[in-house]
Parts: C-alpha cells; sequence; structure tokens
C-alpha cells in the first residue's frame, strides 16, 4: 500500500504554514506539488551540466544532449511508447494540442469535420475551432446525464467527413475516464485520426499508448510532479514524419537557404528553437519518482479517496456533486455545487424579473474562498471548460481534486472546513 | 467603518440587491464577465445633461461580485457620469472596506470596470 504521509515528507511545500495551519492541497487537477528529488534535478542540471543542446561539441553540450535525450527515452517509456522518437517535448497540453490541431490542419479542406466530446478543456477545443476559417467544422458528442460520454451519440456524429476524433482521456471536471481504447477502435474503423488528451490521466493511472492505439496522446508535466513549462506529445512515427512543421527556427530544420528549408528528423522538426532541457530532465526524474510508486498503486490511492469523498458527501446538507458515481470509471476529481446557482442568461433574468436562486446556494468562489480560511485550497471557476458548464447549466462549480499525497484525513478536514463555511456564510 | 461590519454590509447587499432590474429607455447598457470565472454583470444607465439618473444591475456571480454591482448603484446614482468615470479602482476598493486577495479584487471591480466601459463607449446600441 501506498504510504502518503511518508510521500508528504519528499514534498517540502507541505511544511509550510498559512496562517498557522497546515496545508491542504486539494488542486492537483490543476497542478501538483514537487517532490525535492524533481526541484533537486533540475537544481543539478543548472549547477553542473547546463549548455545548449544538439549543438557544441564539447563535453557539457554533449552531456546535456544526452540528459535531455535520456529524459526524452525514460518519459517516452513511462506511456508506453516503444520509440523515443515518438515524444516530441512541448511546454504543456495545450502546446501539444496546437501543434496536432494546426500541423494536421494544413490539410484539411473545407465540409471536413472534427469530432470532440462536451466534456473537454478548452485546450481541446479552441485549437480545432481555429480550423473554422477554412471550413471546417467542429462536431461535439453529448455526454449522458451521469457525466459519461454517450457512445450511441459518438458513433452517430462519426462519418465519412471525420478526419480527426479528439477526446480527453479524464475530464478534469467530471473525473470521468473515458473508454479511450474503445472510441480509438471507432475512430480508426472510420478510417479518422485519433488524438487523445491525457492531461488529467498520465498523472494518476498507467498509460500504454501503444495499447490505447491512439495516433497522437498529449500531456503536462506540471500535473505529475514535474516542472511548469514543459509536456509531451506522443504521435506515431509514420505520422509525425509526415507532418508539417508547427514553428520555425533553429533546431528543426536540416538546411536553410534563402529560398527555403528543409526539416530535421522527428521530433526535431516540432521542437524549433532552444529546448527547455532542465524541466525536461526535472520531469524525467518526477516520471522516476511515480514509478518507484507505481502506478498502479497511485490509481488505487486516489479511488479510495474518490470513494470516500462520494460517501461522506452525504452530510452535507445541499450539496450537489458532478461525475460518475462509479470509481472504476472515475479519477480523483470531485467537482461540487452548494445549491443550483445557473448560468446568467439576460433574457430569461428580463422575462422572470430576477430568477429566483434559493437563499441556500452558495456561489463556488464563495465556497473556495471560505474554505481557503480553513487551510484548503480548492479550486471554482469554469475549470476551462465553459461548454461543459453550459451542459450541467452551471456558472461555475467548486472542484477539490486528489493526488498521492493527500489523505482521507484532508478528505474529512475538506468536509467539515466545507459544513464550517456553509454555517458561517448563511448565518 | 470597521472590517467585520464592511462585510456584513456586503452579504446585505448580496443577498437583498439594491436596484436590480431594468432601466426603461436606458441610454447606456454593459454586459460584462470576468473570464476567469464566468462572473457576469448587466449595467444598464439613463444618462440626462451628464448626470446618471438612473442605474440598475442584473447579473450572477459571487456574493463580492455582486454585492459590489448594488453598491455601485447606490453609489453613482443621481452622479454626473464624468465624475462616476472618474472613481478608481482603488477609491471603490476602499469604500467597499473589505481586504480582498488580488483574486477576488477582480470580482469586486467587475461592475465599475462595465460602467466605465460603458460611460468612455458613449451610448449604447443596448438602449433605445
Amino acid at each position: 500500500m501506498l504510504d502518503p504521509i511518508r510521500i508528504r515528507n519528499d514534498f517540502p511545500i507541505f511544511r509550510r504554514m498559512i496562517d498557522g495551519k497546515e496545508i491542504i492541497y486539494l488542486d492537483n487537477a490543476a497542478t501538483t506539488q514537487k517532490p525535492y528529488q524533481v526541484v533537486e534535478a533540475i537544481k543539478d542540471y543548472y549547477e553542473n551540466f547546463n549548455s545548449n543542446v544538439h549543438r557544441g561539441i564539447y563535453r557539457l553540450s554533449e552531456e546535456s544532449t544526452d540528459m535531455y535525450e535520456r529524459a526524452r527515452k525514460n518519459i517516452s517509456e513511462f506511456i508506453g511508447s516503444r520509440d523515443p522518437r515518438s515524444l516530441v517535448f512541448v511546454r504543456n497540453t495545450t502546446e501539444a494540442l496546437n501543434l496536432v490541431a494546426s500541423s494536421l490542419g494544413k490539410s484539411l479542406a473545407s465540409g471536413d469535420e472534427i469530432l470532440l466530446t462536451e466534456m473537454e478543456h478548452h485546450s481541446n477545443i479552441v485549437p480545432w475551432q481555429f480550423l473554422k476559417d477554412k471550413g471546417v467544422k467542429v462536431q461535439f458528442a453529448r455526454i449522458n446525464e451521469n457525466g459519461t460520454l454517450s457512445i450511441e451519440d459518438f458513433k452517430s456524429k462519426i462519418n465519412q467527413k471525420t478526419k480527426i476524433v479528439s477526446v480527453t482521456h479524464v475530464s478534469n471536471v467530471l473525473g470521468t475516464i473515458n473508454d479511450v481504447k474503445e472510441l480509438g477502435k471507432i475512430a480508426h474503423e472510420n478510417g479518422s485520426l485519433y488524438v487523445v488528451d491525457g492531461a488529467q490521466s498520465v498523472p494518476h493511472m498507467p498509460i500504454d499508448v501503444t495499447d490505447i492505439d491512439c495516433d497522437f496522446f498529449a500531456f503536462s508535466g506540471h500535473k505529475m510532479l514535474g516542472p511548469m513549462g514543459i509536456g509531451g506529445l506522443y504521435g506515431k512515427i509514420d505520422l509525425l514524419e509526415n507532418m508539417p512543421p508547427y514553428m520555425g527556427g533553429g533546431d528543426m530544420i536540416s538546411s536553410v537557404t534563402k529560398e527555403g528549408a528543409t526539416w530535421n528528423s522527428v521530433p526535431h522538426k516540432f521542437e524549433a528553437g532552444t529546448p527547455n532541457v532542465a524541466d525536461a530532465v526535472g520531469l524525467s526524474a518526477a516520471v522516476d519518482y511515480l514509478r518507484k510508486i507505481g502506478m498502479d498503486e497511485i490509481r488505487k490511492h486516489e479511488m479510495d479517496l474518490i470513494l470516500y469523498a462520494l460517501q461522506e458527501e452525504h452530510y452535507i446538507e445541499g450539496l450537489r456533486s458532478f461525475g460518475p458515481k462509479s470509481i472504476h470509471i472515475r479519477a480523483g476529481v470531485y467537482s461540487f455545487n452548494i445549491g443550483d446557482i445557473p448560468a446568467f442568461n439576460l433574457e430569461k433574468e428580463m422575462e422572470q424579473s430576477g430568477v429566483k436562486i434559493s437563499r441556500d446556494a452558495i456561489h463556488p468562489h464563495d465556497v473556495a474562498s471560505l474554505i481557503n480560511g480553513e487551510g484548503i485550497s480548492i479550486r471554482s471557476g469554469h475549470h476551462c471548460a465553459m461548454p461543459l458548464m453550459d451542459k450541467l447549466n452551471v456558472q461555475a462549480t467548486a472542484r477539490a481534486s486528489f493526488y498521492l499525497y493527500n489523505t482521507r484525513e484532508e478528505v474529512d478536514k475538506f468536509f467539515i472546513g466545507l459544513n464550517d463555511a456553509i454555517m458561517r456564510f448563511r448565518q | 467603518m470597521s472590517e467585520d461590519l464592511a462585510y456584513e454590509v456586503l452579504m446585505d447587499h448580496y443577498r437583498n440587491p439594491h436596484n436590480y432590474g431594468s432601466v426603461k429607455d436606458f441610454t447606456h447598457g454593459i454586459t460584462e464577465y470576468n473570464p476567469i470565472c464566468g462572473d457576469t454583470v448587466h449595467i444598464e444607465m439613463h444618462i440626462s445633461n451628464g448626470i446618471i439618473d438612473e442605474i440598475k444591475f442584473m447579473g450572477r456571480g459571487c456574493s463580492i461580485s455582486q454585492a459590489s454591482a448594488s453598491i455601485l448603484t447606490e453609489t453613482v446614482k443621481g452622479m454626473p457620469a464624468a465624475e462616476a468615470a472618474a472613481i478608481t479602482d482603488q477609491d471603490y476598493l476602499l469604500k467597499l472596506g473589505v481586504s480582498l486577495g488580488p483574486a477576488r479584487e477582480k470580482c469586486a471591480l467587475l461592475s465599475l470596470n462595465a460602467m466605465r466601459k460603458s460611460l468612455s463607449a458613449g451610448g449604447s446600441s443596448d438602449g433605445q
């Protein structure tokens, strides 16, 4: 069994007190804390190896290049890729998805369709919407009442025109774990390319991109104990080789003349400019850390925490939580509201001369703000998923999200803090 | 005013907003929302001879964003538009009298920003 108390000792930030209270950090879907092993790896790189990669023929540059490429291999293996060249380093999931949308988008034509789902993060919506200028249509597969994806609707919206299917592995709001292997089969049978947003899955469960058989897979380092500013895009080699580059500059070229340029090999073709070597090394250390604890163990631990949250939530009056109740298809993301506060709609407001909102309802920002007073960090807002908020008919939600260093005791404190906050607000 | 009292005033405005609704024949109208959190305020004003003689709001959001909109309508009603437009963020936060973190200051300033924007845009096409 994973021991969160021992794990916490590796995270310097948990030694900090805020207003005399220990930090209860429950915003792991936004970003995660960093163990000292990761911080040390970055420090070690800058103190002992810093130099530019793929350029110098001197010792430091050779070592730096070697560290960068070893990090690539390590992280690539961690997600089940068989070939390190399949992993392009990017800043984060957002950049990975922009890269894919922009590069693949060049070969799309008017009338082509992209199929997404209603539970996507803005980073898996907006880059595709950029292609609307070309006449490309963006479709959304619906979600069911219980927060799962409607496979029927997904199947009904995929057709001959659907060139790309892009879905999130885990919803950052609902915690829903999509059956990405099954969706991939449907996409491939249809002849569509298949992209998976793994931002919320790679940190929390074992991932094997080869088994999923996705064409592309995007993820962020900072959500998996790694530093901010580094992430990955996995792509099948033959696809990456045939795609046009995303950004131009140094390192991505093979040769440049006044008339034009030819491209470097994959993955360098997609890594223009000096890369983020130190953070790649840091992310590699994070991967070592996660591997040592075991991704199966982490998943089990988070299943326990979400199970516990779903049991304890009944004690909070007026609480409504979102997402599937079955922990087998649910990650450690817990979105909720206290009472119903529907989204603002001017026409409705005018018609009804003021939409009546229950006095017991508390806006999620107020919930997050009040609970902050107890030293508990949760998120409130639309979580960069505004179409999903519309679907749920809420303006925003509050969200607690768990990771390997969280405990059942913290879930208790969260609910106690929530209860106190509600009492104070209603005073 | 003590901070506790200021907070109570705020909560009272949240629970019982003043000047909530629509202004008949408004000359200035605007809907603003905070893209970070989705808090929304819609403000309608009737301005004649440079005076804001009527102002109402509608909206949805956290207690701070909605209470501060209610307080704003009270503050600027009857005021010359030029004077209302000159209210600074600092002035207004001081008037609210509660210390807010930087994130929630944005909630408190949503309605003020909306009003200023509407005033500087001149008469709005949203109006009659």
